[in-house]
């Protein structure tokens, strides 16, 4: 059994591994997809989502082992740290749901990461700003191609909406978490690194309320509750997720195709 | 027969490495050359004149392609006796498919894949909604040109491309989306 990694706790790498982490826990959820999903072209488009969330976490991974300085890889970084140093949103660790969540939960996170990449671009580290460059292009398309699905389920059938919104209502509760910010987000915006996330809840609820009203689907109300994922304190299906996800690596070390 | 690389002028090695890259096909579309697609962004003699740096840029984060095109790149580069050669991978500027040559496109085309528009116009608007304004950006069928066609899904074989219909010659086909 492979024993497991620690990076320093570096303000920069957890701003990275926050956003890397996102992306490659999500990626991982959408893959649970392939082979299952409703029709087959949304099969393809969730495996082709899937692959650029991971492209992406590749990248964004191996630039925290660069800035985190102790020689790990993006590998590493992925099969061999526990749950407790994983950085990713709640929201993309929970179970994959229903179609109706999978394009709700998509649509969130997809407009938060073009929010977000559109701000890296001009971040002061090079490799993040040529990272996000290339990712927010593939974002614009995983927020059109979701938002398009939750207009279609919201304005659908009265069994289409009442799953899509029941989806909203359960996936909202995890939206604060995307925008409590904290010593790493100062750190970032003290350096150029990038923008805390607190300065992206405006612009994304505006997108958002956008895609909900055309869905005709009432934005939810807000919640009193709070999920810390980001912080490194996961709901209890992280854990599941983990095993499956690092099991290889763990059970047969350095194990390639 | 190849010459040994030390022959060469620096720039006949270079210009040769041009022409050893334009027989490199893309695997996933094998229409096209690496240099049609616009993703050798750079060739050079850097320092002492030993190796050829070839500078490449990928399409998606995710493209599986992109080892195997790196693979292929310096094979060739061997094959043509130019070596030793190395590749490096270069993220910014993030490659648009606005660098799809023309005579790219061309070949789109004629291999039954409609290339793709202008990028410019695709992202001013950030979100166009099923029955919205889509119908403003027209995508040409490959095969008898009509412009009567619709998206049947946003993603194709690969991430890089969509599928299309022609309501005049029924047939399916692919889009290169613009990216």
């Amino acid at each position: 059994m492979q024993s497991s990694i620690e990076l320093r706790r570096d303000p920069a790498v957890q701003y990275v591994l926050r956003i890397g982490d996102t992306c490659l826990i999500l990626g991982q959820r959408l893959a649970e997809w392939c082979g299952h999903a409703p029709v087959l072209e949304e099969d393809i488009a969730m495996a082709n989502m899937a692959l650029d969330l991971v492209g992406q976490a590749r990248a964004l991974l191996t630039h925290a082992g660069h800035l985190d300085g102790q020689g790990l890889d993006e590998d590493r970084l992925a099969f061999l740290r526990d749950e407790r140093d994983y950085c990713n949103l709640t929201l993309v660790e929970l179970p994959r749901g229903d179609f109706a969540f999978t394009v709700v939960r998509n649509t969130m996170v997809a407009t938060l990461l073009k929010l977000l990449w559109e701000r890296l671009a001009v971040s002061a580290d090079a490799e993040l700003s040529g990272i996000a460059g290339k990712a927010v292009k593939e974002a614009r398309y995983h927020q059109q191609h979701s938002a398009d699905w939750v207009v279609r389920l919201g304005d659908g059938t009265a069994q289409s909406r009442a799953r899509t919104e029941a989806a909203v209502a359960r996936a909202w509760r995890y939206t604060p978490e995307m925008f409590d910010s904290d010593a790493v987000d100062d750190a970032a915006h003290a350096s150029g690194l990038g923008p805390r996330w607190s300065e992206l809840r405006e612009p994304w609820l505006a997108e958002m309320t956008l895609v909900l009203q055309e869905a005709i689907l009432p934005l939810p109300p807000a919640s009193a509750f709070r999920s810390t994922g980001k912080f490194g304190r996961h709901s209890e299906h992280m854990g599941f997720l983990l095993t499956e996800m690092q099991y290889l690596q763990r059970a047969f070390p350095g194990a390639v195709w | 027969m190849t010459r040994p690389a030390g022959d060469r002028s620096a720039e006949d090695r270079v210009a040769e490495a041009w022409q050893a890259l334009a027989t490199v096909l893309d695997p996933e579309v094998p229409a096209l050359s690496v240099c049609d697609l616009g993703i050798v962004r750079e060739v050079r003699l850097p320092g002492d004149g030993a190796a050829l740096e070839i500078v490449l840029t990928p399409t998606y984060s995710g493209c599986p392609a992109t080892e195997v095109i790196e693979h292929d790149v310096l094979a060739a580069i061997d094959a043509a006796g130019l070596g030793p050669a190395r590749v490096r991978l270069q993220r910014a500027p993030a490659w648009t498919t606005d660098w799809i040559s023309e005579e790219g496109r061309r070949k789109l085309r004629e291999y039954g894949i409609a290339p793709p528009g202008p990028v410019s116009g695709e992202v001013a608007v950030p979100l166009r909604f099923v029955g919205g304004r889509r119908s403003a950006s027209k995508v040409a069928c490959p095969r008898c040109a009509s412009e009567d066609t619709e998206r049947i899904s946003a993603f194709g074989a690969t991430a890089c491309k969509a599928m299309y219909r022609c309501r005049s010659c029924r047939e399916p086909f692919e889009h290169f989306k613009p990216i």
